[in-house]
């Protein structure tokens, strides 16, 4: 068993209450009964199996992670490698769950408002740095979707976390009138390797070899086709058509929104030697609006701004609004929009955290 | 009956073992008259148009109104704006629009 599933970290002292599952019980239909679960069958969290899941992290059980909403409730290493198991991880994306809560459970993030809102919004959460390969993440085909148990399990320990200790379930707190299917659990990796620009954690401050994860609260993907463009300004203004309509067309400068440019658009950028920071300059020129077009009542729409708009130019997203992230597969001429929420003091900011083991 | 678990496996408990203190409501009042009502806009569109109808009413029915705003309705209110409606008023309404 050791060399199989590795120590059992038998000497440390575990907290949580037992709970035994009668003997004629299915554990899997009595884990869906006590409301443990996100609707998908979970793996059931026995103590050799949290142990275990313990020996991914240096950490202590006992030492408190954050504290979580929205009933801010505390939450140990222990809590958090108990549903980590539940969620099918493997020890080794432990430090990533663990990153990611501590990202999500902070103000800026406003977990508790990403719940309640109407909005669709989930935690969408991206790995950067060497731990995304060391730990077999995807960050090529299918990337935004199924097949990799990385990429689905850490997402889906973060959002059981949110369920079981701070008591964030749809249809309690969680008030969503749609959501989305990444509310499972929406976890991908960064292809820094593969990308010619500084990666979404340099962005936020961190080097290019930190281990990092960056929050973001996003709605579904929305694939953006663009086959025809071969050049960066055909491109950049392609893609700036297609994310002046992320959320709404009449929404400006309040949502923010995630760019996954996939490795054959970025190709026209690599090719036309344009970095980031060009990309950023050329693509926000591209995302200024009228804002006669979209004020109440034009074009017959009651939804739009305030008269008080009329003859201003604004711009898309707010500063810094619009997250770029390399990934995906290496075939396809294909780019993702994940949309926002509201942003800022009154909403949720992206936030992004160390990896540490 | 088939025995589908026959060792009776013990799991960890994935929650917080416990729910927030539990905290009884107000007794409800019988009449409005006389009372203050705080009336608290949650700032989503139209709340106030609900609340000034709400208003209105209250006034007819004899009870004094005090008027509140959340600063966002993305996040919970305020602790101290709480506090000032639990100290004023006899009974709160938390208006939700859209």
């Amino acid at each position: 068993m050791r060399a199989r599933y590795g120590a059992t970290g038998a000497e440390s002292h575990l907290k949580s209450r037992h709970v035994q599952i009668a003997s004629l019980e299915d554990e899997a239909e009595a884990m869906f009964d006590r409301g443990w679960t996100d609707g998908l069958p979970v793996v059931a969290p026995t103590e050799a199996r949290v142990r275990r899941m313990l020996e991914g992290t240096t950490r202590n059980p006992a030492d408190l992670v954050t504290v979580v909403p929205p009933d801010l409730v505390e939450c140990t290493v222990e809590k958090v490698a108990v549903n980590a198991v539940m969620a099918g991880c493997r020890p080794e994306y432990l430090p990533v769950v663990l990153a990611a809560l501590e990202a999500v459970c902070t103000d800026e993030f406003n977990m508790h408002g990403v719940l309640a809102t109407t909005m669709s919004v989930g935690p969408v959460l991206v790995v950067s740095g060497p731990i995304a390969d060391e730990i077999g993440m995807n960050h090529g085909i299918n990337v935004l979707g199924h097949g990799n148990r990385a990429n689905s399990t850490i997402g889906r320990a973060v959002q059981l976390v949110i369920r079981n200790i701070g008591g964030g379930a749809p249809g309690g707190i969680d008030r969503a009138t749609l959501g989305h299917m990444g509310k499972q659990g929406f976890c991908f990796a960064e292809d820094q390797a593969g990308s010619p620009w500084t990666s979404l954690a340099e962005q936020h401050g961190f080097g290019a070899g930190q281990n990092t994860v960056t929050a973001f609260a996003g709605d579904g993907p929305h694939l953006v086709m663009d086959q025809k463009s071969r050049s960066a300004e055909s491109l950049t203004r392609s893609l700036a058509d297609s994310l002046l309509g992320t959320i709404s067309s009449r929404v400006v400068m309040g949502m923010d929104a995630m760019l996954v440019l996939s490795p054959e658009h970025m190709a026209r950028y690599r090719d036309a030697g344009w970095d980031r920071a060009r990309f950023t300059e050329e693509l926000s020129s591209h995302l200024t609006v009228d804002a006669d077009t979209i004020i109440a009542g034009a074009g017959g729409i009651d939804e739009g701004l305030p008269s008080d708009f009329a003859g201003m130019s604004l711009p898309k997203f707010r500063p810094g609004g619009l997250l770029v992230v390399h990934a995906g597969g290496p075939a396809g001429l294909f780019s993702a929009i994940i949309g926002g929420w509201v942003n800022g003091q009154t909403g949720s900011d992206p936030v992004t955290k160390e990896i540490t083991q | 009956m088939t025995i589908i678990n026959p060792t009776g496996v013990t799991v960890l408990d994935p929650t917080a073992e416990g729910r927030p203190a539990g905290r009884d409501l107000t007794a409800r009042v019988d009449s409005l008259t006389g009372l203050t009502v705080g009336l608290l806009d949650i700032s989503k569109p139209r709340g106030n148009v609900f609340l000034d109808r709400l208003q209105e009413h209250l006034i007819r029915l004899g009870a004094g109104v005090e008027r509140y705003t959340k600063p966002t309705f993305a996040k919970p209110a305020p602790v101290d704006l709480r506090h000032e409606i639990a100290t004023t008023c006899d009974a709160v309404i938390e208006a939700l629009a859209d």
